[in-house]
């Protein structure tokens, strides 16, 4: 039953009206206090924030605020930053994205497999996700300086770099800072999920295989990756999310410089309102970006189901 | 061939654990490393002379503590709201069927799509009436929210974890469906709870952009917003941030180290339903 959830078709047919109405109330003195409150805090500023996306309103210039159109949103089709920070954006989540999944993947199936030590193994190597993410990027920005930290010239002796130099001050590399702080702190998550996902694979799947003389890829190929799958997509739908949606760490580490070089839309959201005090055009940024982000989910979703047939 | 590929596995795991704790390890070295030597030796491994003077100036003469205590208040205030409140939702969700249930399943995760830096500025002149700007009250409310949609959900996977019959059993007994979730359910949802707690308390210890822009009093600031005011001074001292940031670990990662066990194990149980 515990499928009932996901299939609206189970949930029309109750045996009587007056018994599912007071079903109903039920729930509802469940659900009312928390759902209240994500709607007051979350539903309502969202409201007023897309409405400024369609007004003039500069902090410093509180005389001429009023509603302009879609003013702001042209604006921005001819705002090379925009594009700039789109592009960031898209190359910033994309890394971070794709080397927490194939990194955390990895530590996934060696916490699978029981070994001496795990344990504290485990309680390690799950450390960086406890970090506070401001704290990892202070930290992070302190290892790419190779006047206080060894790791620019190992980075040089393994021909990463041509010389022990700050990557951060670097227009072509320094959004690879964060990336990298991104990454480090984010794969625990994918791992604490999959392995989850890879707990909850039946046990005796594998043994009916071994008796076929299925080999360990086959295995993986087969039963592991198919299982995976479902939990794969919806922790990759809410990392690329939250890691598009979150300027912390550039903040932090190069404040989308040099020459906003590693400029990302929420971080250029965030300097357009709070420095530029253009509360009308940041608004109208962020809001394109959230269309992109409901469009890519949905898209993920419907490959999800298409795949699931 | 056995003992080659034991060996490759041990070399990947260290590689993991070098990852993960080399940064840690470098924290604590630089709060470690006294100040004449911050430069001079600030490439070697391990500096020649170590001294606690940065963290016994952290600890009595800077405002840190303050800051330490208002992210504990913080930090433990949304913990709990958001656990009970995920606690509902989650049974909910878990236990009923009733009209627009995945219509709310769906406004939570669409939750999840908003970029947050859009909702500082209206989420400020919603507060600022009602005296919850510049509070820890308000931080305590923003990161509820914030972090509701996603807890609700781990709970609701732990409650699918639990038989339904056993609260239907205590129901034929005469219990009413409030007690039998209270006792018979929620002593079985202590695993839940705790991942719960742990996973909210170190989500609103990180929180940065929120307590940058809605405190504004020394006496209210958060750890984060301390330690980047640290930052903006000039003439940063780098051992005395340092030592403030080990410092900052230490709750999180304790918090996270005892719970991480039950998260996987939570996951675990609704997993493949998520």
């Amino acid at each position: 039953m515990s499928v009932a959830a996901d299939s609206p078709a189970t949930s029309g047919r109750s045996p009587s009206r007056p018994r599912r109405r007071f079903a109903a109330a039920e729930a509802w003195f469940y659900l009312a206090p928390g759902i209240s409150i994500v709607a007051l805090v979350m539903l309502v500023p969202l409201a007023v924030g897309i409405s400024f996306s369609f007004q003039n309103y500069v902090i410093f210039r509180p005389m001429s605020r009023g509603w302009n159109g879609v003013e702001n949103y042209i604006d921005l089709w001819t705002d090379r930053t925009f594009w700039l920070a789109l592009a960031n954006t898209a190359r910033w989540t994309f890394w971070s994205v794709a080397f927490q999944l194939g990194l955390g993947l990895g530590l996934a199936l060696i916490l699978n497999k029981p070994f001496p030590g795990r344990a504290v193994f485990q309680s390690l190597v799950f450390l960086p996700w406890a970090v506070p993410t401001f704290l990892s990027g202070l930290n992070w920005q302190w290892l790419f300086n190779p006047i206080v930290s060894p790791l620019p010239a190992w980075l040089t002796a393994v021909g990463v770099l041509d010389a022990p130099r700050n990557i951060l001050s670097d227009p072509d590399l320094a959004l690879y800072g964060p990336i990298t702080a991104m990454i480090w702190w984010g794969v625990p998550f994918f791992a604490i999920t999959l392995l989850a996902a890879l707990r909850s694979i039946p046990q005796d799947l594998y043994e009916a295989a071994s008796i076929d003389g299925a080999s360990a890829w086959q295995s993986f190929r087969h039963i592991t990756v198919p299982f995976l799958m479902p939990m794969i997509t919806i922790t990759i739908l809410l990392r690329t999310v939250w890691v598009a949606n979150s300027p912390d760490l550039i903040f932090v580490m190069t404040e989308g410089g040099p020459a906003n070089s590693s400029q990302t839309l929420p971080n250029y959201v965030f300097t357009s309102a709070y420095k530029s005090m253009d509360f009308g055009y940041a608004s109208a940024l962020a809001t394109v970006l959230m269309v992109l982000l409901v469009m890519y989910s949905v898209l993920l979703l419907f490959i999800r189901g298409r795949l699931g047939q | 061939m056995k003992t080659m590929t034991g060996a490759a596995l041990w070399l990947v795991r260290l590689a993991y654990l070098t990852f993960a704790l080399f940064p840690l390890f470098w924290l604590i070295r630089i709060s470690l490393t006294p100040d004449n030597l911050l430069y001079s030796e600030g490439t070697t491994i391990w500096p020649s002379s170590i001294t606690l003077a940065n963290f016994t100036y952290v600890i009595e003469e800077s405002p840190f503590p303050v800051f330490f205590g208002n992210t504990v208040i913080v930090s433990m205030g949304t913990a709990v709201a958001v656990t009970l409140l995920a606690a509902g939702i989650g049974y909910a969700f878990s236990r009923f069927e009733f009209a627009g249930k995945r219509a709310l399943m769906v406004f939570l995760v669409i939750t999840q799509l908003f970029p947050l830096v859009m909702v500082i500025t209206p989420l400020y002149q919603l507060l600022a009436p009602i005296g919850l700007v510049n509070t820890r009250i308000g931080l305590i409310v923003v990161f509820t929210a914030f972090n509701l949609p996603f807890a609700a959900f781990l709970m609701h996977s732990f409650y699918e974890g639990i038989p339904r019959e056993l609260e239907q059993a205590a129901m034929i007994d005469g219990c009413t469906r409030f007690q039998a979730l209270i006792l018979i359910i929620l002593p079985l949802m202590l695993p839940g709870i705790g991942a719960t707690l742990g996973f909210v308390f170190t989500a609103a210890w990180s929180e940065l952009l929120f307590s940058l822009m809605l405190i504004t009093s020394e006496t209210k600031k958060t750890f984060a917003v301390g330690l980047l005011s640290f930052v903006g001074k000039s003439g940063v001292d780098w051992g005395q941030m340092m030592a403030a940031a080990t410092l900052a670990l230490i709750p999180p990662a304790i918090f996270f180290t005892l719970i991480q066990k039950y998260l996987v194990g939570g996951l675990t149980a609704g997993a493949v339903k998520a």
